[in-house]
């Protein structure tokens, strides 16, 4: 449906609502690689799974940013985690697991060693 | 690259390092091609630095020592015997625009384009963007700047914006 300025207000008039809920805190900082290597291996369909799980399951305080070639793009798609002091660094990611990540890291607190780069590498 | 829509999210991250602040993606579909147009207002390159552009193993970045890239995406179009044109002013800006020859069988698939417009406002919202997107049925036209104007303190990367625009280019 083709969609009116007047929704585009009603969306400002929601968010302002609950703009006072959230402080500024950055809480979590996930790095994604948007290389040229990382982009054709998926990173676009992976990190927009990302922003996707992390607004529905509402997480606040959360940051989604880009960064380019990290120098190992056979591992790509990868994305870091850096929460509560720690980077966790995930490898061969698909939309499926990127939500999977979120779910148990960010929301259950448990990383998925399987799907990092320590476990990956030894492979 | 699978498709074009990857190509022209890879190109928009060069004009996002030359710190461009207004950046224009058109896609024009015909019967016959598809031509695509990155223009931006980021820091330009020297006529040195444009005809390093490219190059495969030319970048500008100090730590790695390739840039694939525009390389690419001229590869792909050559492939379909259609046209790569890059032009750079120094401190105006750059234009890529390639035009692939959509009736050979090398021609990539458009692929989505919306999810690339997307992935661009998420990552940064505060660079602006025009995205133009014309086929015979569609003529589609999105300024960010017209959408700020109206959410003001509220960022145009909040999911409900999101929405909002994936719902009006797919109207």
């Amino acid at each position: 449906m083709k969609k009116t300025i007047a929704d585009l207000e009603k969306i400002r008039m929601e968010a302002l609502k609950n703009i006072e809920l959230r402080n500024s805190k950055e809480d979590v900082r996930i790095v994604v690689g948007m290389g040229t290597c990382g982009i054709s291996a998926g990173a676009r369909e992976v990190l927009n799974a990302l922003v996707d799980e992390i607004s529905r399951r509402e997480l606040k305080n959360i940051k989604v940013v880009p960064t380019g070639c990290v120098g190992m793009c056979r591992l790509e798609p990868m994305f870091d985690v850096y929460k509560d002091g720690e980077k966790v660094t995930y490898v061969d990611m698909t939309p499926e697991k990127a939500r999977q990540v979120v779910v148990e890291h960010l929301v259950n607190n448990r990383i998925i060693e399987d799907y990092t780069i320590g476990k990956r590498a030894e492979e | 690259m699978r498709d074009i829509s990857l190509h022209i999210l890879d190109i928009a991250q060069n004009s996002i390092n030359a710190n461009a602040s207004l950046i224009e993606i058109s896609v024009i579909e015909t019967d016959y091609d598809i031509e695509v147009v990155i223009r931006d207002n980021g820091k330009g390159m020297t006529e040195e630095e444009l005809a390093k552009a490219i190059d495969p193993f030319y970048t500008t970045r100090k730590t790695r020592k390739v840039g694939l890239g525009l390389s690419l995406l001229k590869h792909n179009v050559e492939l379909t015997s259609g046209k790569f044109a890059i032009e750079s002013q120094l401190n105006k800006g750059t234009i890529v625009k390639a035009t692939f020859n959509r009736t050979s069988i090398d021609c990539l698939p458009l692929g989505d384009l919306l999810e690339t417009f997307i992935t661009l406002i998420i990552l940064h919202p505060d660079i602006d963007f025009i995205f133009t997107h014309k086929t015979s049925i569609k003529d589609y036209h999105l300024d960010t700047r017209e959408l700020k104007a109206i959410l003001n303190e509220i960022k145009i990367n909040e999911i409900p914006v999101i929405n909002w625009i994936r719902e009006d280019y797919n109207g």
